[in-house]
């Protein structure tokens, strides 16, 4: 029988396998940043042992710094500390370290891909659960604890019961305005929050293969909020093609004999998998979300639905009236208040430059506050030499510096109380942007729309 | 880790679904370099309004509902990885959570912590929140040894599973590093071939 892709790539990094069938399993790449590093770098200090391998271990800060003045210390107290702990362990314990001020600096799961650190094939590790993002190069990425992080920074190895296998197949051709953020958004909607628990998901189909390497990013990026612990898709030329020629990828001679390589890294026809899904890509309309996880999502279109129609209404009543929403309701034409353009799902410059061709020569909304945070040191260096900072300007934005921002709210761009923000991250849990704050996943081009308008709008209407 | 092995008490219902570890710990509490203190900021919005004045609605502060099993609904710890949540958890003093279904990175940081996720059927989880909510002092009592969850009082009884390796480790209070850094000359020997 064939194996999928999944079993290829782990069944070559198990070293041994510990009592009661438990895999050991090697760990290509560790990335950390300054929040669930701390206590790990402490364990092993703890302990008197140093990092087993610290060339494989690439460090940055994202979670908690500021998006402007980066120069200047950080304001916040606990943060600065924390970005110091950071940069006094990593000193101490010899991982490169890519901080503030320094050209890689940037959201840790956009720096992997674009540095060439991230490489078809590898096993790759980090402590936060978008780690899955690296899997659309044809990796098992996935997040992990910060004990986890301890471990593969002692070893570079983890204890682990190997997932079952998922496959979601998307064929056909997406409509125009529809990004691969909305063909996530409308599985996760599909599958539910906990569809994929247990599970490790490749994405497969004609629609996916034809995604360039960015929209395939932001796919895998959310394979987590589905429950599913990872996401991949094959690597094929577009995947090499992005490769090649990045700082940390093989070069010349070793580069084509690495292709050689990553060419076999496929599911074989023969290969099965636990579950199976399939979506049509005409199906899929530009996606909104309306309650506070990442599955209550609908097409632009389409009404909220009935609470009676959930499997659990009392759970679905209470996020609705967090989010001030009504059963039956339509989001279009809703007014919008803030509106977040970043995050590891969605700043990367493909994203930017949406944002930018559609806002050209437009004005955003007065009644709109909006941030757009660059998921690099490298994008924004990109964006800016391209011109879209002045863009973006001309049309009422400004260009932040990275960082994971308004994802999460751990610096000081948050989202107010009640306020409604259309955001291009991953998750709208309660509380996620701010206190109080109310969240709108969408897609890039979405959210730029909503600046210009004020209001939610069906993009696919404008863009044609 | 300190070890697991068997537990009598009373427990806190949350039947809530899809309980995500933004709620549990909300992230801008994760500046903390050390493992402790988290228990109080656990589920803080939920608990505290803005001014920092405890929400009395919220089950945490009903002096009805006290106990070191927090028995929750289906999904529990979805989202982030931040162990932070099972520290959270841990250090507000639970040793047990029960559900229906747990997400896998939060159920995993729970293992590794000494926080016991027992996981147990649709059903059995209602009949525990049915008898919680008939009389807030009746006890459960969870023996790992024997892979079973009761209410002795109320004649239910259930199995539950848990990995053979992630028993013996919560049984002993072993953690993973101790294995993987007592086979390090086969990490290095994989090396060589990789």
């Amino acid at each position: 029988m064939g194996k999928t892709l999944f079993d290829k790539i782990w069944d070559a990094h198990v070293v041994t396998q510990a009592e009661g069938g438990i895999d050991v399993l090697y760990i290509d790449r560790h990335f950390i940043h300054e929040v669930t590093s701390p206590q790990a770098f402490a364990g092993l200090e703890k302990r008197s042992i140093p990092v087993f391998r610290p060339q494989q271990t690439i460090a940055t800060a994202d979670h908690n710094v500021p998006t402007i003045n980066q120069h200047l210390p950080i304001q916040e107290k606990l943060s600065r500390f924390q970005v110091e702990k950071l940069t006094e362990n990593c000193e101490k314990f010899g991982v490169e370290l890519y901080g503030l001020g320094h050209p890689y600096q940037g959201i840790v799961h956009v720096i992997g891909p674009q540095l060439g650190i991230t490489q078809p094939g590898m096993t790759i590790v980090c402590g936060d659960s978008h780690t899955s993002t690296h899997g659309a190069f044809g990796c098992i990425a996935f997040g992990i604890g910060t004990s986890q992080v301890e471990q593969v920074m002692a070893t570079q190895c983890l204890l682990l019961n190997k997932p079952k296998r998922m496959r979601i197949s998307v064929d056909g051709e997406l409509q125009s305005g529809v990004l691969s953020k909305d063909i996530i958004l409308y599985i996760i909607s599909q599958l539910g929050t906990g569809g994929g628990t247990g599970y490790f998901v490749e994405y497969a189909g004609s629609t996916i293969r034809s995604l360039s390497m960015e929209a395939r990013m932001t796919i895998c990026n959310m394979s987590i909020e589905m429950g599913a612990r990872g996401g991949m898709i094959a690597p094929d030329a577009t995947t090499f093609e992005y490769v090649k020629g990045r700082q940390f990828a093989p070069q010349g001679a070793d580069f084509e004999a690495a292709v050689q390589q990553w060419s076999e890294l496929y599911s074989d026809e023969d290969a099965v998998f636990d579950k199976e899904y399939h979506f049509k890509a005409e199906d899929i309309m530009p996606m909104v979300t309306y309650g506070t996880n990442p599955g209550m999502g609908i097409g632009v279109k389409e009404q909220i639905p009935q609470a009676a129609d959930s499997d659990s209404p009392k759970s679905y009543q209470k996020s609705l009236e967090y989010m001030g929403l009504h059963e039956g309701e339509s989001l279009l034409g809703k007014a919008i208040d803030y509106v977040f353009i970043g995050s590891c799902t969605n700043s990367r410059i493909e994203d930017l430059r949406i944002v930018a061709d559609y806002v050209k020569g437009k004005k955003k909304a007065d009644s709109i506050k909006a941030m757009i945070v660059p998921g690099s040191k490298q994008v924004e260096a990109q964006a800016r030499e391209e011109g879209l900072d002045k863009i973006f300007e001309a049309a009422g934005f400004q260009l932040r510096q990275p960082g994971c921002s308004a994802c999460l709210g751990m610096n000081e761009d948050k989202v107010p109380k009640g306020k409604y923000c259309i955001s291009t991250s991953n998750r709208n849990f309660e509380g996620r942007q701010g206190p109080g704050a109310r969240t709108i996943l969408a897609s890039p081009l979405m959210a730029a729309a909503t600046a210009i308008h004020g209001k939610i709008v069906d993009v696919r209407e404008e863009v044609i | 880790m300190e070890k697991f092995i068997k537990l009598d008490t009373t427990a806190v219902p949350m039947p809530m679904e899809n309980v995500d570890t933004d709620q549990i710990i909300p992230a801008r509490f994760l500046k903390a370099t050390t493992r402790e203190g988290f228990g109080d900021n656990l589920f803080r919005d939920w608990r505290f309004d803005n001014d920092d004045h405890p929400k009395p609605d919220f089950i945490l502060n009903n002096p009805t509902y006290q106990g070191k099993v927090l028995v929750a609904g289906k999904n529990f710890g979805c989202g982030s990885s931040r162990e932070h949540a099972a520290w959270a958890l841990y250090d507000y003093g639970f040793r047990v959570v029960v559900s229906s279904f747990f997400a896998d990175i939060f159920k995993g940081n729970a293992l590794n912590n000494g926080l016991l996720p027992v996981q147990v059927s649709p059903e059995f989880l209602h009949e525990l929140f049915e008898a919680i909510e008939e009389n807030a002092e009746v006890v459960l009592s969870i023996d790992l040894e024997n892979q079973k969850i009761s209410v002795p009082s109320k004649g239910l009884e259930s199995d539950f599973d848990i990995h053979p390796y992630k028993k013996t480790c919560m049984l002993n209070g072993y953690d993973d590093i101790d294995y993987l850094l007592s086979i390090t000359d086969k990490i290095k020997d994989f090396e060589k071939s990789h």
